[in-house]
């Protein structure tokens, strides 16, 4: 199915200058990882998390969508149940890492396992799209992936604090609709997803399914039970 | 026990979800040197993203109203005019404070 102009004879290797190349790479995705990073300040700041729980949060989960998730679901003060709860939350949201992890294997597969798990952390979609056109191109060089990874990371956590701010002064920030940061970015990055309306069966299953459950069950079960059924029936309609 | 308070618990929620992260980043590479992905499992994690955000956008938007829906609505048809988030999320913020300043 791809073709692959260029033979990936060579193993994998680091390189400082591979660093850079990583970090000229993520310039297109820059704006928008900037925008999420704000909207999940905002969203932390009026949900009472303090400046450095809002950074601490960026800094260790490091995954836009989970964390304004999140903050949807997010309860206080939090018991054993809502800690569990989010885990489970996040694990969902994030379960897309799992496949991009999967596809990563041909290429860390030959590294030291320290290195290969350390580098995997910086897995997020847009790092992921990096390293997918990087190796395409025949690319080898490891570098290119972690310092696209470290360079979101710097922007991630860095744009969550003007977000923070803003959403700590705003006392009513439904003025503004920035309380709609969260389904008006889901709503604009669901565009870029569509491939025909096939694959969009298992979408409306989702949010139909979702809506349901969220008049049938309290808290934010919906999302969790609406894009499992989504993806399992999609997985399935999609083999006819 | 499960629902009482816990002492440092927006720390231990924190960590909680650092966790979770950690293992669905390492845990697919890590089976992939175990178990072969199965085609339909592949579609099914192909397809979550997108239902993620249906499930969480559609519930929340028939919560909220109609400012909701229009914001949601300008939003997407932003993004399929023009490739830009920063756009897209501009112009539904707008709609929402005007729908809003109309008393929906």
């Amino acid at each position: 199915m791809i073709t692959d102009p260029k033979p990936r004879a060579q193993a994998q290797y680091w390189s400082l200058p591979g660093l850079l190349e990583g970090a000229r790479r993520c310039g297109a995705m820059v704006p928008g990882t900037m925008v999420f990073a704000a909207a999940y300040g905002t969203l932390a700041a009026q949900k009472g998390l303090t400046f450095s729980e809002a950074v601490l949060m960026s800094a260790l989960v490091y995954g836009g969508a989970s964390q304004l998730v999140a903050m949807e679901v997010w309860t206080n003060p939090q018991t054993l149940a809502t800690v569990l709860s989010l885990a489970v939350v996040t694990a969902v949201v994030n379960a897309r890492f799992i496949l991009m992890g999967a596809t990563l294997r041909p290429w860390f597969g030959g590294l030291p396992q320290w290195q290969a798990y350390s580098a995997l952390n910086g897995t997020v979609d847009a790092t992921w799209l990096i390293a997918v056109r990087y190796r395409a191109e025949g690319g080898s060089d490891c570098s290119v992936f972690v310092g696209a990874a470290l360079t979101l990371w710097i922007v991630w956590v860095g744009s969550a604090i003007p977000g923070y701010l803003l959403g700590a002064f705003i006392s009513d920030p439904k003025r503004f609709g920035f309380d709609l940061m969260l389904p008006i970015f889901f709503a604009a990055m669901f565009v870029p997803l569509w491939r025909g309306a096939r694959r969009a069966i298992g979408w409306v299953v989702a949010g139909g399914v979702a809506l349901v459950v969220s008049y049938v069950v309290p808290g934010w079960w919906f999302i969790v039970i609406g894009a499992l059924t989504g993806a399992v029936i999609g997985a399935f309609i999609d083999d006819e | 026990m499960m629902n009482e308070p816990l002492a440092q618990g927006t720390v231990i929620a924190i960590l909680a979800m650092a966790l979770a992260t950690f293992i669905a980043r390492i845990s697919g590479y890590w089976l992939m040197g175990h178990i072969p992905v199965t085609r339909r499992m592949r579609r099914g994690l192909e397809i979550l993203p997108g239902a993620i955000m249906a499930a969480t956008v559609v519930p929340i938007v028939a919560k909220v109203g109609v400012a909701a829906l229009c914001a949601v609505i300008v939003a997407m048809i932003s993004m399929t005019l023009r490739r830009n988030e920063f756009v897209a999320v501009g112009f539904a913020l707008v709609t929402a404070a005007l729908v809003r300043a109309y008393g929906f």
